[in-house]
């Protein structure tokens, strides 16, 4: 395993995810690649149901049955984490690789104290850690985030807090153990607009510090305007569109994010209707042959009828459409 | 806290004076005692005697206030059959329903969520869906049933166990306890078992229920994905959970054990207050069952408000306080 500092953390190639259920195989992640570089910060975007949480939860390989990782590899620093025996894989769990969710008002436990859940972190993954050093770190940790009092705060129950004081809280655990990878899910969607503003700030700010990588999963293009470094565009179980964030947003060549585009409000004048993506997501169970879009599409034609594969028509720039908006002047949302 | 203690010791008192209310007159409604005390050649004088000395002669409101002002002073009356003051007699008998009921309870915890965890754990395995009908047979065989058949196999066929009294005793804080001598314990483990069955079935139903649940909810998968290991997260951010709803309703089952062991306690001649009950309400000895019924009523008020504090022990968004009526 090299240590050049070109290569990336991570490395998802064709990763595949499924769902066995009653109803049918739900291919829930189908042949999605990605690399996030050191330190840097990548937006997986996509509208409900697109695959987004469970790339994340694959990444960490807490996939549950019905539904299981089929195909692709995921290398951490090199390594192929899919297969790899559940010990090693619950090492690295929130050690190296740390994940944080949607809701704050359910990922912390609510019958135990703050400084229980965020000792048994540390200790997890180092027993020979006392009480006391991880205790401090538990502190250090909470402060880091900007809760107040964190002495005091460690000794609360999650009910105590508010939902964006539980979200920081959350946090400063997947920060605990000085990860590499934070696969953030979706952890500002509940909260109020100037709190969400503030959390990613601090996050932003604490990678950056820290050189910690960041997978930050939204269905808000405005969310990871102004945060990551690279974009991913999911829909429907594979990568529609990916590249660098300010390359896509401004000249955004796959129908889709156009459309994604075109629905965030300032993207358009003032006063305008917002742009709505026509029609809905399609489930996963009966996807149309070929292009999964083409239902909502306005450049739909016979020729995605054939599933069209990535190609990078600009460079540094992955697309998979069949007629890509190559024309910079086009206007969003047509 | 405080606060809320007072008020639920205030209405408590007041159930249990609204109890005893029932109970007297309940009791005073069915069959005639003098009949059980006097003989049948006895002349109209001796009956008007003994009606006398009972005070029967009184109206009922003189008879149900001199009961009231005995009863706070610990006079439940006299035993017509043993002649001794009721509540003695009854609290001679309860360290062995106590024991009983407690050994039993222990019994469903101990079976009760091993299996429920199980079976909620992997729900899909021909071992749970066992442990399940398992649970559907324990609530609805008659508990005298099990224990008759307990007796045949355990007692009479295989030997193993004794099927009657309650063995060597010792005596620890004051009361007679089979419970800590080897052949105590094998007289109270086929009653207790007995006693148990219907509780180890509520048990893995309940902590089935509580596994399935909250095997989905995100507090789990951030346990997991915090590294911690699986039994960790079974053990204590699972169980944890579990265990409120667990022990809120057995909690609230104790009282019911009790009570309900009379049946029990009669297959197996366990000597405690359920057999008492029975025997009393075959001879028609008013004081002992009017003393019974009191005591159930002041178990079932105290286990309800030690539930309520434990509840809130266990689960940190409860705090108990006075609710605005
Ligand atoms: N537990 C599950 N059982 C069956 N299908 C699932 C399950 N979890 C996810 N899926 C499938 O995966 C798809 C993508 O889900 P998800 O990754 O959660 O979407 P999102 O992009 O909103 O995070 C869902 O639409 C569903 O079809
Ligand atoms: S492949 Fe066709 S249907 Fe799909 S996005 Fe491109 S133009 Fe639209
Ligand atoms: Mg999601």
């Amino acid at each position: 395993m090299s240590v050049k500092d070109t290569s990336p953390t991570l490395e998802v190639r064709n990763l595949q995810t499924h769902f066995f259920t009653k109803a049918g195989d739900a291919k829930a992640v189908d042949g999605v690649s990605f690399s996030v570089g050191k330190g840097e910060i990548m937006g997986l975007v996509g509208e409900s149901g697109s695959g987004k949480s469970v790339t994340g939860f694959s990444i960490i390989g807490l996939v549950d049955p019905p539904g299981n990782v089929v195909g692709g590899e995921v290398l951490y620093n090199g390594k192929n984490l899919v297969g790899l025996p559940d010990e090693q894989m619950r090492q690295l769990r929130g050690n190296r690789i740390a994940m944080i969710f949607q809701d704050p008002m359910m990922t912390l436990n609510p019958v135990l104290r703050v400084d229980t859940q965020m000792v048994e972190t540390i200790l997890a993954h180092d027993p020979s850690v006392s009480k006391q050093d991880a205790l401090a770190r538990s502190r250090d940790a909470l402060g880091r985030v900007g809760i107040p009092a964190p002495d005091e705060r460690l000794r609360s129950y999650p009910h105590q807090f508010s939902g964006g004081m539980r979200q920081r809280v959350a946090i400063a655990i997947a920060l605990l153990n000085k990860p590499d990878l934070i696969i953030a899910d979706e952890p500002t969607t509940a909260l109020d607009v100037t709190i969400q503003g503030q959390i990613l700030y601090e996050a932003q700010k604490l990678c950056r510090e820290t050189g910690t990588s960041m997978i930050w999963i939204t269905h808000d293009l405005a969310v990871v305007a102004g945060l990551a470094d690279s974009i991913c565009v999911m829909y429907g179980g594979r990568v529609v569109e990916q590249g660098l964030i300010n390359d896509v947003l401004d000249h955004p060549v796959h129908p889709y994010t156009r459309g994604l585009l075109g629905s965030v409000p300032g993207a358009n004048s003032r006063g305008t209707r917002l742009y709505q993506i026509p029609g809905m997501a399609p489930s996963l169970l009966n996807l149309p042959q070929g292009c999964a879009f083409q239902a909502r599409c306005p450049r739909a034609d016979e020729a995605c009828l054939v599933e069209p594969q990535i190609t990078e028509p600009i460079a540094g720039r992955g697309v998979r459409c069949c007629h890509p908006h190559l024309n910079a002047e086009e206007e969003i949302g047509a | 806290m405080t606060v809320f203690i007072i008020r639920r010791l205030m209405q408590s008192a007041i159930v249990v004076f609204v109890m005893s209310f029932l109970v007297f007159g309940g009791v005073n409604i069915v069959g005639d005692p003098v009949e059980m005390m006097v003989s049948d050649e006895a002349d109209q004088e001796e009956r008007e005697r003994v009606i006398k000395s009972m005070g029967l002669d009184k109206p009922w409101y003189i008879q149900y206030g001199k009961f009231v002002t005995n009863a706070l002073q610990g006079d439940l009356g006299n035993s017509f059959v043993y002649g001794e003051p009721a509540l003695q007699i009854i609290v001679q008998r309860m360290p062995a329903t106590f024991e009983l009921a407690f050994v039993s309870l222990l019994m469903s915890i101990i079976i009760g969520i091993p299996f429920g965890v199980w079976a909620g754990l992997f729900p899909e395995r021909f071992s749970s869906k066992l442990i399940m009908s398992g649970s559907i047979v324990g609530f609805s065989l008659p508990t005298f049933w099990v224990g008759l058949m307990m007796i045949m196999v355990f007692a009479v066929m295989l030997g193993w166990l004794p099927s009657t009294g309650r063995g060597d005793t010792v005596i620890v804080f004051g009361m007679e306890l089979s419970f800590f001598t080897p052949d105590g314990l094998s007289h109270i483990f086929l009653p207790a078992l007995n006693l148990a069955l219907f509780n180890t079935s509520l048990v893995i139903r309940l902590t089935r229920a509580g596994v399935r649940e909250a095997i989905h909810m995100d507090y789990i998968k951030f346990a997991r994905a915090k590294g911690l290991s699986y039994r960790r997260v079974i053990m204590v951010h699972l169980m944890k959970n579990i265990m409120i709803p667990v022990v809120t309703v057995l909690g609230l089952e104790f009282g019911g054990l009790i009570a309900f062991s009379v049946v029990t306690e009669t297959v197996f001649a366990w000597p405690g207050m359920g057999k008492l009950i029975i025997e009393s309400i075959q001879n028609l000895d008013r004081p002992i069952i009017v003393a019974y019924l009191m005591i159930i009523v002041l178990v079932f008020v105290v286990i309800n408000l030690v539930v309520d504090i434990l509840y809130s022990i266990l689960d940190p968004r409860v705090r108990l306080q006075d609710v605005s009526s």
